[in-house]
């Protein structure tokens, strides 16, 4: 079996506030970047269909050079290997979903593809289903629980609303993953160890005999919403003034 | 000159810390409160690699080196003092004796286990009469009777000695007196007559199990000498010139844990129109915090990258742990400063740091001895 995991370089969301609209904006951010952590799950989720069904984990990114560093935290998780897609211009998801969908043609007979649920910068959601369809393959999203994997077949529980499906689809596929598949194990010093001294591998959209599409979506303005302005209230009185008037408070708030 | 950790020291520092946030750092005041063993945190440790994190590979450990092991110290002692102590006085003391001169045999029983975390470790040098002079105060003794030691007498002080598996003790095996007539030998903790007293009600650090030990006709194979006999005092002080700089390291780790919190809270606070950050009087002590912090951080550095040389470190061990642990009770000081009163309310973590690093001018040489062999290094010369 084999298992390909794709992951994105993003701002560290602790830092998100930090950044200002034209930071963002013009898309060279200052700020520590890490991989981000919906992917974070898929990685976790790729390395348990390794523990459970055999075979091997991939890493693949596409991204500038800097994002090496998010694959070599893939590689110090636990993933097998990992490919950096080199792409340093303007691209939007389906211009992703097209390199990633040559990256996984050229890794070979690939079983299941892996993807968190969204990015924490993009917010689109969109690369799994783009990648589905450009690789032609079936798409299941939303998924908390691979139930089985078989060689042409994977049963998992997807999550929608309330509601839990269980689901079976031939593969290959594009499965993307939810918090719940599992918390992201942690490093171990060995695999930090190798993972620092492997020389990974670059392939660029030439290589891969691709065109990236010109980006169709383009962001045509970006704001910070305003600081909310929090405020502290004390009631004053008998307990029970003090009860009636913060439930009228509560209400005015539309909290209750 | 690079003064830039290189990837995998940087990786483990940033795989260390994200640990520390949500593993360490969140049960901190409850461990300190409770006098809790921080148990759970410290069994994750181990599968991760950082509980051999300087073993070498063959007997079971992670085969780093002694800047990996600072950076350990460092990054949970931002999260909580007993928590790394604990790891310190597992990997720096105990674990380093068996692994600097035990035997093969020794290492086989005994290393392969602490490198994994599956038993921790324990050094016991100190006892009731001796504490900086090993060499004349040291009663606990043992003697050949066949093909065993038996050994008697009390130690104090002993961290770790209820949570360890083995416990190397620095004992008299010649009662002659002289440099050479300590030795040192392993004790597993179940053996018979080894009696562990309760923990020590101390200042601070009160998650981490500090003992007496009594040991009452503790018989163990002739094998369990760690090193050779005679060179005891030898190897302890060799033993503590490595864990100085995991104190020191420590001790950076608690600093900045202050300091940051001295940054928020004067961000938070105001007085007189605006954040006590907007005073120069606050400011310039965060400056010099800030500063004291870096210089320390790269002496300890420094010393931690000698030793990995193989370069004579024990003059830049000495002045790292004593500057960086005098640097650190200075630095919580000032961040309780910062938080007048309720900086010195149990309900702000300054007062428990303040408090956890308080033992590291004492601990594993005290400033006074750190002074006594930096002056004799300077006078050699
Ligand atoms: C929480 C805690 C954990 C510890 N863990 C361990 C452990 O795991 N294993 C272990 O073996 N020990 C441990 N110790 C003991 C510690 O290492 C000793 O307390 C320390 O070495 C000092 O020894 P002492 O307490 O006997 O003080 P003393 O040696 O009696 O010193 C008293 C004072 O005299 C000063 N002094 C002594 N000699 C000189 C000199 N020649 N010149 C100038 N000043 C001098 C000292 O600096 C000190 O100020 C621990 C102690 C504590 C508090």
């Amino acid at each position: 079996m084999r298992y390909l995991v794709c992951i994105k370089q993003t701002p560290d969301t602790a830092e998100l506030p930090k950044i200002s609209p034209e930071e963002a904006a013009s898309g060279k951010l200052s700020v520590n970047l890490v991989v981000n952590p919906w992917d974070e799950h898929a990685i976790e989720a790729g390395l348990q269909l390794m523990e459970n069904y055999g075979g091997t984990t991939g890493a693949v990114t596409v991204g500038e050079e800097g994002a090496i560093d998010a694959l070599r935290s893939a590689l110090a998780m636990g993933c097998k290997d990992a490919t950096l897609v080199k792409h340093d211009d303007e691209i939007d998801a389906w211009g992703v979903a097209e390199l990633l969908a040559a990256a996984v043609r050229h890794d070979g007979d690939v079983d299941v593809v892996l993807t968190g649920q969204m990015t924490v910068d993009g917010n689109s959601g969109a690369v799994p289903v783009a990648l589905a369809r450009k690789l032609g393959w079936p798409v299941l999203t939303g998924v908390a629980k691979v139930v089985e994997l078989t060689d042409d077949s994977i049963t998992v529980e997807r999550v929608v609303g309330q509601a839990r499906l269980t689901v079976k689809a031939p593969t290959p596929v594009v499965v993307s993953v939810i918090k719940e598949i599992g918390e992201p194990r942690y490093p171990t010093f060995i695999n930090i160890r190798k993972a620092a001294r492997v020389k990974i591998p670059e392939l660029t959209a030439e290589e891969l005999g691709v065109d990236v599409p010109a980006p169709v979506v383009h962001m045509s303005n970006f704001r910070k919403p305003p600081a909310r302005d929090a405020h502290v209230k004390l009631f004053e009185g008998t307990p029970q003034e003090a009860a009636a008037a913060l439930i009228d408070a509560l209400l005015e708030e539309k909290v209750l | 000159m690079d003064f830039q950790l290189a990837d995998e020291h940087r990786m483990l520092q940033e795989m260390i810390r994200d640990f520390v946030e949500k593993e360490v750092k969140p049960r901190a005041a409850e461990v300190d409160r409770e006098h809790k063993f921080p148990r759970e945190a410290i069994e994750k440790m181990g599968p991760l690699g950082l509980l051999g994190l300087n073993i070498p590979e063959e007997w079971g450990g992670a085969g780093s080196d002694t800047l990996a092991t600072a950076i350990l110290y460092e990054e949970l002692g931002r999260g909580c003092g007993s928590t790394a102590l604990t790891v310190e006085a597992h990997l720096s003391l105990g674990s380093a004796a068996i692994n600097l001169f035990g035997s093969d045999m020794l290492k086989e029983k005994f290393l392969t286990r602490l490198a994994t975390g599956e038993i921790l470790g324990a050094l016991s040098l100190t006892e009731p009469g001796a504490g900086s002079d090993l060499k004349g105060g040291v009663r606990t003794k043992a003697e050949k009777v066949g093909n065993e030691w038996i050994i008697n007498g009390s130690k104090m002080w002993t961290t770790n000695a209820s949570v360890a598996g083995v416990i190397v003790f620095l004992v008299r095996t010649d009662p002659a007196g002289g440099s050479r007539s300590l030795s040192m030998i392993a004790v597993p903790t179940d053996t018979p007559g080894l009696i562990i007293h309760p923990a020590e009600r101390k200042m601070g650090l009160h998650g981490c199990k500090t003992h007496a030990v009594t040991l009452e006709d503790v018989r163990v194979p002739l094998e369990y000498l760690v090193g050779e006999e005679g060179r005891g005092l030898h190897q302890a002080l060799a033993v503590l010139d490595g864990g100085r700089v995991g104190i020191g390291a420590l001790s950076v780790g608690l600093a900045q844990a202050a300091f940051e919190e001295a940054v928020k809270y004067a961000k938070e606070r105001e007085a007189f129109g605006g954040p006590i950050a907007n005073l120069q009087a606050i400011q310039f002590k965060l400056a010099d915090m800030s500063t004291m912090i870096e210089v320390a951080r790269w002496a300890i550095y420094r010393a931690a990258w000698l030793k990995d040389q193989g370069l004579p470190y024990s003059q830049a061990a000495a002045q790292a742990k004593l500057f960086a642990t005098e640097m650190a009770d200075k630095v919580c000081f000032e961040a309780i400063q910062i938080h007048g009163g309720y900086g010195y309310s149990a309900e702000f973590p300054v007062e428990r740091i303040y408090r956890d690093n308080r033992l590291m001018l004492i601990g594993e040489g005290t400033s006074e001895i750190n002074r006594l062999v930096i002056a004799r290094h300077v006078l050699r010369n």
